[in-house]
């Protein structure tokens, strides 16, 4: 078990390493046995809208979509990671030009789909700025 | 950028286009930008880059890309419709992914505000490469609609 939750770290690091996108946004995680945090520290670039100083939404999302998938490429034996069905984002508090932290957590893991739950915060983990509902495909295609 | 105070938020999106994008950072990032303007419908642009690769071993452009673009249009749809010059704030957004989007193409995008309310602008927006009759992704989005400004404090100068 231990040997096989160490291996799949290092898929999805490798996956967040290689993926130009995800390298683009500047995000990384980190994986304790099943547990990961990622994180997306703050840069210029990632503002949305400059005269508040906000995260851009559009950021903020791809963030939380990838932790999301990046969990349930951690939590299954799939080759690739698992591909996007849809997701529904809820922008909760305006994102503040500081880092942003996020965890993902399964709520369903069927045989053909997952269903995945992730929440985003910066000061404190009960007030969340985003939260994200997503589905994957769990099938190597 | 022109803030001739006799025109109204659209005619100064429409003389415009790029201002609607510019004050967006992470917009720049994926280079989109918005094509044309009409009350309650935008259209836009979002080319390829080598950058915004998501599957390295297709070539093929993050979701997450189309998820910036297409909140950004809905974005513009939404404050469009407003007499006044009024931000607009994403409230949520839902994004359906039919099929990936082809490596190297850039991508076609159109949203559409459908009911505005005092409070809520109501939007749809598509993601494609040649019609809506073939689409890469869906999105519905709420915005809340903040209170009226001057024209000319929307964009740092």
């Amino acid at each position: 078990m231990t040997e096989e939750t160490l291996l799949r770290a290092e898929h999805v690091n490798a996956y967040i390493d290689r993926t130009p996108f995800a390298q683009l946004m500047g995000m990384r995680c980190e994986i304790k046995g099943d547990e990961m945090t990622t994180v997306l520290p703050f840069q210029r670039k990632l503002i949305g809208n400059e005269l508040i100083g906000a995260l851009h939404g559009g950021a903020m999302g791809a963030f939380l979509e990838i932790t999301a998938q990046a969990q349930v490429y951690l939590m299954t034996d799939l080759k690739t990671p698992p591909r996007t069905i849809n997701i529904t984002i809820d922008y909760l508090r305006q994102g503040r030009a500081q880092d942003l932290y996020a965890r993902a957590y399964i709520t369903k893991m069927g045989r053909r789909m997952a269903s995945v739950r992730a929440e985003a915060w910066q000061e404190s983990r009960d007030k969340p700025v985003t939260a994200l509902m997503a589905h994957f495909l769990v099938i190597d295609s | 950028m022109t803030s001739d105070p006799t025109l109204s938020p659209l005619q100064l999106m429409q003389q415009n286009l790029d201002f609607i994008t510019a004050a967006i950072p992470w917009g720049r990032q994926m280079g989109f930008r918005v094509t044309k303007v009409e009350r309650g419908h935008v259209w836009g642009h979002q080319p390829y880059k080598d950058k915004l690769i998501g599957d390295p071993k297709t070539g093929v452009i993050h979701g997450g890309v189309i998820t910036a673009f297409l909140d950004n249009l809905c974005g513009a749809a939404a404050g469009s419709t407003p007499d006044d010059a009024r931000f607009v704030a994403t409230l949520d957004l839902r994004i359906d992914y039919m099929r990936p989007a082809e490596p190297q193409r850039d991508i076609l995008g159109e949203a559409e505000c459908y009911h505005v309310t005092r409070s809520i602008a109501f939007c749809r927006a598509w993601a494609y490469h040649e019609s809506r009759d073939k689409l890469i992704a869906s999105a519905s989005a709420a915005f809340a609609i903040n209170k009226a400004r001057p024209l000319n404090t929307m964009v740092k100068s």
